[in-house]
């Protein structure tokens, strides 16, 4: 008898759809993706609805509005595992830069009628809310490693996934130290691995879309951006991007420097 | 998605948007200038290059900077791979499921294989350009005001050229194979708005034009069109001020400029029989398909045309003034606004997306398509509107497989 194929379904918050369509970018591979589980729910890829529970739950976005405060949870009740995808799953993503600011304010400057709007006053990462069984960084998630995630949860195993900065995939890269040779501002000291260190390779400095490496001093790296010669609101607001959110990015940008 | 009837007559359609609101617009005031490309990206994963495009014209025109030539033509070629990347995307894996009755591209696999291959092999190609111009398929990491970071050899672009010869014939076949599709009877009558362009197909270039006869430089946007803020929906909806709701993207774009296209996208598209003006939305899919042609073949003009050039970015000193700009992203005209103060930080943005400027008109279009309808079940009824809103090809986000349709009888 066959084995029964295992459900992937597939959740959005707040987010740009980047993430999710990284699962249709695999080109290669999606086909048989589709052949080793069952897609159950993908609401931007399929009209099928699937009822839960679920196998595996891959959730892209931020949480913030009153409402998905309650969708997540009915995601996580109705999933056995659960992998957040992503800058805005893992770490409130781009809209966190609404957590140093007043929502009300923000409202009022892009829409005309604020009171028609339903949304929290900060954006939050999937994990700030839920237990969640694994963090995929990226903006956007680099597609190997959603292979990878994918594979290993359907195995049984856990995903490897380096933890390291930026600079051992950019010296195995054998890029030029771009920090070093011109003293281009570059946040891959502090900045988890996964991208392939594709800016240094373009010759710009790191942006931190993928956030905190494992074990990073913000603070220092802080110092040797200003003497390249970034004021500080530069630095500041170089650590508040896309994980503007992540506590090591979130606690140098609000350090009294 | 709501319908309001009355006497088997439909009194009002509500399509409502559950997107939550990100607030760029407010957070990008206090960034530096040179910030906005790579933030807006992440308004769009469908589309980001589109919004790094809009982002940097508007940027250098209030900078006083034109990029041109070479740097230009870079910029065209990445384009193409994002309208490839897409129309492959909407064609093959949104939009032809529903006209052969599949649930979804997986599906239709299992008896279209073939079809569903060539749709991600074609899909490819185009991802395949924006990671070797920018590093990335999905927000890419090479655009700059002013030009790029890096700009690539002739070399490096030399396998994209040879993939592209294939992609522009499974363009074609593409072009044939969604031509046979069935497509309801329906002909709104829409006013078409594009980017337009005596010299070339726009995708970055031209003046805003209408199929009304409106004829303005980008930046008189903001007198001519007006968005609305509606209860139901945190998407705004656009109208062109003194008339109403229009539409815009690929219908547009080829019923304004098909005398543009390369004269193998002229032919592919008499040979579906696709002349101007096209006003059946369901027709949609065929000039995306043409588009595809399109941006395969120009593509690869571009590559056999590419000369390295002699600088990766025009230097850009930022200086107070506001500036605009206008793109054709995949799925419409793209407008972006910002003021940059005297310490080159930005003052004010504001962004005006495609799918927000079509929202209006994706509702008349229900409102008009459903009342011949509302006999259908109602899973029928969910089937073709869900079909009707992907005509317009909306960011996938409110690409809408809903959800949820309600018919409300009112007395």
């Amino acid at each position: 008898m066959a084995r029964r194929r295992p459900k992937l379904a597939v959740w959005k918050f707040a987010s740009c759809d980047g993430c999710q369509l990284t699962l249709l970018d695999c080109e290669d591979e999606l086909l048989a993706i589709a052949g080793a589980v069952e897609i159950a729910s993908f609401p931007e890829a399929s009209r099928a609805q699937v009822a839960g529970p679920y196998d595996l739950s891959l959730v892209e976005g931020s949480i913030t509005t009153p409402d998905d405060l309650e969708r997540i949870q009915a995601v996580r009740k109705s999933s056995k595992y659960l992998v957040a995808i992503g800058a805005c799953a893992t770490s409130g993503g781009i809209q966190a830069l609404r957590n140093f600011a007043s929502v009300e304010e923000f409202a009022t400057v892009v829409y005309a009628h604020p009171s028609y709007l339903s949304t929290l006053e900060r954006s939050t990462p999937i994990a700030a809310h839920v237990p969640v069984d694994f963090e995929l960084r990226g903006c956007p998630i680099d597609k190997g490693q959603l292979v990878e995630v994918l594979s290993a949860f359907l195995i049984g195993r856990r995903p490897n996934v380096p933890t390291y900065s930026v600079c051992l995939e950019c010296k195995r890269r054998l890029n030029v130290c771009v920090l070093v040779a011109s003293d281009t501002p570059c946040l891959g000291p502090v900045t988890q691995a996964g991208c392939g260190a594709l800016c240094p390779a373009s010759g710009r400095g790191c942006y931190g879309c993928f956030g905190p490496a494992d074990t990073t001093n913000a603070r220092a790296l802080a110092s040797r951006l200003s003497e390249t010669g970034m004021a500080r609101p530069d630095v500041v607001r170089a650590f508040r991007t896309f994980n503007a959110g992540a506590e090591a990015f979130r606690e140098e940008s609000e350090r009294d420097a | 998605m709501v319908i309001r009837t009355h006497d088997g007559r439909v009194s009002d359609v509500e399509l409502r948007i559950f997107e939550p609101p990100r607030f760029f617009e407010a957070f990008l005031r206090g960034r530096s200038y040179t910030e906005p490309p790579d933030i807006t990206a992440r308004i769009c994963g469908i589309c980001p290059v589109a919004y790094q495009m809009s982002a940097c014209l508007a940027i250098e025109n209030a900078c006083g900077i034109t990029v041109a030539g070479p740097l230009h033509d870079l910029r065209r070629l990445l384009y193409c791979g994002e309208w490839i990347e897409s129309h492959a995307l909407h064609i093959y894996l949104l939009h032809a499921p529903d006209y052969l009755g599949y649930q979804s591209a997986v599906e239709m696999a299992r008896d279209h294989r073939a079809e569903v291959e060539r749709g991600l092999q074609l899909k490819k190609a185009g991802n395949e350009i924006l990671a070797a111009l920018g590093g990335r398929a999905i927000h890419p990491v090479n655009v700059r005001v002013g030009g790029f970071y890096r700009v690539p050899t002739r070399a490096e672009l030399e396998p994209l050229a040879e993939r592209l010869r294939w992609a522009r014939d499974a363009a074609v076949e593409t072009a044939r194979w969604v031509a046979g599709f069935d497509f309801p009877d329906f002909e709104p009558a829409y006013e078409f708005v594009a980017l337009r362009s005596d010299t070339t197909y726009p995708i970055l270039e031209g003046r805003l034009g209408s199929s009304l006869g409106l004829d303005i430089a980008v930046d008189e946007f903001e007198e001519h069109f007006v968005e609305e803020h509606v209860a139901r929906s945190n998407a705004l909806h656009a109208r062109i001020r003194g008339r109403g709701s229009y539409l815009t993207g690929p219908l547009a774009r080829f019923n304004l400029n098909s005398a543009q296209l390369s004269p193998m996208a002229q032919e592919v598209s008499r040979e579906v029989k696709l002349e101007p003006p096209i006003a059946n939305p369901f027709r949609s899919i065929v000039v995306r398909a043409v588009e595809l042609v399109y941006a395969c073949d120009e593509a690869l003009r571009l590559i056999a045309e590419y000369r390295m050039p002699d600088r990766p970015a025009i230097p850009v000193q930022a200086r107070a003034a506001t500036g605009c700009g206008c793109t054709e992203a995949p799925r419409g005209i793209l407008y972006h606004r910002y003021r940059i103060d005297e310490d080159g930080l930005v003052a004010e943005a504001r962004i005006v997306p495609p799918t927000s400027q079509n929202q209006a008109q994706i509702e008349a279009d229900l409102r008009a398509f459903v009342e011949p309808r509302l006999d259908l079940s109602t899973a029928l009824l969910t089937r073709q509107c869900e079909q009707a809103i992907r005509n317009y090809d909306p960011c996938i986000s409110c690409a809408t497989h809903f959800v949820s349709l309600e018919v409300r009888e009112t007395d």
